[in-house]
């Protein structure tokens, strides 16, 4: 059991931090999707969504603090989940 | 170890706190999960396989034979979910799996028992909900096993029902998926280091993580087909803007992948069973390991091979031929690998060898007919036609089926403490092997003259081939008979069996006869690898 | 390894795959989601239009500072505190109820408006908005029976932390329950940009 960490406790002040800049990053997205950017907003909002979502799992579900394996078997499953919409794309785009 | 007098009746048979029915339905052990898996999964197999002996008595000359064409569509409806929903999938790693999977590792039970046991409630859940569907509501689903829309939105037969119940198997599947990943990570015995793992477990570490993935796919999609039935969403309807085709590739986003999940396990089987009985190493461990890695991750690329006159763009048409193209690869190098394993060895002719061998010509006949489905301008000759049907036979029924039978010779004399007889095992093989050729192989030629599947009646120059086929069928289920009854009478009334007569190296050979219920009477330390005959002291 | 004590390494390693197929159930409405975008951007537009903002920006909050609650119970349970924890976890389960109230005033809304699916008024527009309202009653319907679930999950953890079989000893099964409001809480980033700020 050599990839067992030392459990790590987040602190009340980390996890709050975190909360406010989740915070902040909703306003960005709600303002940057009132600005006219065409297609580009829908990226732009994935972009912040995928932030966030980035900020939620690494301290709010402890995933900077796990071991390795847990973040290459969450690669594994997001990149499974990008390869199922990418494939359906080749069809969906070019028909 | 020595305990050679432990008898059927000794080992987990006896040791549980409870007594009667609710010893076995409220048990966490995995050995007694993984019987009632077998008993049941082995249920639906005959069940499935009655009504494929219906289905082919229909087709045995043109016109109406023994049933109205409304019953004819409900059979092979039936005769595909109760086959693959109930019986393949599940087939090898919830039954052999759960049974063999924590004693190879060297553990004394599954990573999560409880949520194991929930997993073959749900199972069971699932099995009845379907089983309900067929004789209530509007009638049987008539839709074929794709559920594809428009026609499952509209029939007025039972498809919520059976859809549902499929729903719920596929969470069975998923917790004995997440189980097994669970299991091998960490409950490995001491010195039991990645590349010591057995094939098999390797096998279902690849099929454990197709489990996970891909089957909330087919969750979120057959709800959507219920959804579309009761509440009227829409989303597949062109008249409101939907696209059909998107069903067909969300079915297959699971759907595919989970042709491997049927492959897979029974892949490793055989990769477990040939050194044995070739009384050498494996050849090429590392690559058998690592393609059934490989086959998961390029097999969860390719379902668009199913949709090639769907009307998908060309470019998507190129891309999923290409793709399939690479699938080839690992499944080919596995092949090579089980042929050079028996090259000079010192080969035995036992039942489970025999099944072994039998895979590895099928599954490749199988294999190779595949190619000519997943060329795009080949499969626009021969789509839904019975060369489609003959094919996808040769891999789940030649490949899976036949690893199916090959580990239940194998493995169960070890759980229950007796064997079965060997030469009804070789006769009813024999026939197996001769009725499915025929069977299967003449489902080829017929697709290839153009005979459609799913079709109750057909041309009068198809009728010829379709007796043969039929008589092909007849020899198929004989063989299935004797076999199941051998196994069945020998495993519960035959001479006892003990010790490691065939001299598998695997950790689930070590163990007493049968296993005790937490398997190890000491936590073992393992010193050599999974096919190191000479480690392991066996001559 | 096969030992009989708990083994908290691996039923978080169990947790996280249930959670993978979770984002997998979720991502195959998304498939759906980004293929209908890509064929209807407009009609798409016009029905975020028609959602209303201010319910999906507090749904949003709402949501948000129930995840840190439920982390910060984590923290709690692990420093021994656990009136605390019970509190905090209190805090997360009232926060699913505001969250769900919320969901039933804003479809509320959009049903009195005729807007629900296969209603007449979406029949009779164009394609695109049908699809979009479908999508957005299958997520937020799908999502909304995750919360139900997650907060049925939070108050059987706070039974047992108020019996100690939840303690600063041994305390993963909060660890795992959290986990699942926190994927609750992920779902919801994606679903409120995509839906409600489509424009």
């Amino acid at each position: 059991m050599t990839e067992e960490h030392a459990e790590h406790i987040l602190s009340y002040g980390k996890l709050t931090t975190v909360w406010v800049a989740l915070l902040v990053l909703t306003a960005a997205t709600i303002m940057v999707t009132r600005v006219e950017l065409g297609v580009w907003k829908v990226w732009a909002a994935l972009a912040i969504a995928s932030v966030k979502s980035g900020l939620v799992i690494a301290f709010f579900m402890h995933m900077k603090y796990e071991p390795r394996l847990f973040r290459i078997i969450l690669f594994v499953a997001l990149f499974t989940l990008a390869g199922f919409i990418g494939g359906t794309f080749f069809d969906v785009l070019y028909r | 170890m020595s305990h050679e007098t432990a008898m059927a009746e000794g080992g987990f048979w006896r040791d549980s706190g409870r007594t009667g029915i609710g010893a076995w339905i409220f048990s966490t052990d995995h050995k007694r999960i993984g019987l009632m898996y077998l008993y049941c999964v082995l249920g639906f197999f005959l069940v499935g396989a009655f009504l494929g002996l219906l289905i082919r008595l229909e087709l045995m000359a043109p016109g109406p034979t023994i049933m109205t064409a409304q019953t004819y569509n409900a059979m092979f409806t039936v005769h595909g979910v109760v086959m693959i929903f109930l019986f393949i999938i599940p087939g090898i790693p919830a039954s052999f799996g759960n049974l063999v999977l924590p004693i190879q590792l060297g553990a004394r039970d599954v990573a999560f028992p409880r949520v194991n046991l929930f997993s073959w409630w749900l199972y069971a859940i699932g099995a009845v909900i379907v089983l309900t569907s067929l004789f209530t509501g509007g009638g049987a689903p008539d839709t074929g096993w794709t559920f594809y829309v428009p026609f499952s939105a509209r029939t007025t037969t039972n498809v919520s029902l059976a859809v549902f119940g499929v729903f719920v198997l596929g969470f069975s599947s998923i917790l004995t998926g997440i189980n097994f990943i669970t299991t091998i990570h960490r409950m490995r015995a001491p010195g039991m280091t990645w590349t010591r793992i057995p094939l098999f477990a390797w096998s279902l570490y690849a099929t454990a993580w197709v489990q996970v993935l891909a089957t909330p796919i087919i969750a979120i999609t057959l709800l959507l087909v219920v959804t579309e039935r009761i509440l009227g969403l829409g989303l597949f309807d062109p008249t409101r803007g939907g696209d059909p085709v998107m069903y067909q590739h969300m079915f297959w986003i699971y759907s595919h992948p989970a042709v491997y999940i049927m492959i897979l396990p029974g892949m490793g089987v055989i990769s477990d069973i040939i050194p044995v009985f070739s009384r050498k190493p494996i050849f090429g461990y590392k690559m058998i390991a690592f393609s059934s890695l490989a086959i998961a991750a390029a097999g969860s690329a390719v379902w668009g091979h199913h949709m090639y006159t769907s009307g998908m763009s060309d470019l998507g048409v190129l891309v999923f031929s290409f793709l399939t193209f690479i699938v080839a690869i690992p499944s080919a190098i596995k092949v090579f690998n089980w042929v050079s394993t028996m090259y000079k060895g010192s080969i035995s002719l036992e039942a489970p060898m025999l099944f072994a061998l039998s895979f590895i010509l099928l599954f490749s006949i199988g294999g190779l007919s595949g190619l000519i489905l997943g060329a795009a301008a080949t499969d626009i000759h021969v789509h839904d036609t019975h060369f489609v049907v003959g094919h996808f036979h040769y891999v789940m029924f030649g490949g899976t089926g036949f690893a199916f039978f090959a580990a239940a010779h194998y493995w169960l004399p070890k759980y229950f403490g007796r064997r079965y007889k060997e030469k009804p095992a070789i006769v009813g093989w024999v026939l197996m092997f001769i009725g499915f050729n025929i069977l299967y192989f003449t489902m080829q030629v017929l697709g290839m003259e153009g005979m459609p599947r799913r079709y109750y009646d057909y041309l009068p120059e198809f009728a010829r081939l379709n007796f043969v086929a039929t008589v092909g069928s007849w020899i198929l289920l004989t063989g299935v008979a004797i076999v199941v009854w051998n196994l069945w009478h020998g495993l519960f009334k035959g001479e006892a069996f003990t010790g490691n007569p065939w001299g598998g190296a695997t950790l689930e050979w070590s163990v007493p006869t049968p296993p005790p219920t937490e398997n190890f009477e000491q936590d073992p330390v393992v010193t050599h690898g999974p096919y190191d005959f000479k480690g392991a002291g066996i001559p | 390894m096969s030992h009989l004590e708990k083994d908290s390494f691996g039923a978080k390693l169990g947790m996280w795959l249930f959670l993978f197929t979770e984002m997998l159930l979720f991502g195959g409405v998304f498939i759906l989601y980004s293929v209908y975008l890509t064929r209807y951007p407009k009609e798409f537009g016009l029905g975020g239009h028609q959602l209303d903002l201010v319910y999906g920006a507090t749904n949003t909050v709402v949501l948000l500072t129930s995840s840190l609650l439920a982390a910060m119970s984590v923290t709690a349970i692990k420093t021994g505190a656990k009136k605390l924890t019970l509190g905090l976890l209190s805090g997360t389960v009232g926060c699913a109820f505001i969250f769900l109230g919320i969901k039933y005033l804003e479809w509320s809304a959009k049903f009195h408006h005729g807007i629900y699916p296969n209603s007449p008024k979406l029949i009779a527009g164009p394609p695109g908005e049908s699809i979009f309202f479908s999508l957005y009653y299958l997520t937020t319907g799908l999502h909304g029976i995750h919360v139900i679930v997650g907060a049925v999950l939070m108050s059987w953890t706070a039974v047992m932390v108020q019996k100690e079989r939840i303690n600063a000893g041994d305390n993963v099964t909060l660890e795992n329950v959290t986990l699942y409001w926190h994927l609750v809480d992920l779902v919801w980033i994606f679903i409120f940009p995509l839906y409600y700020l489509i424009l």
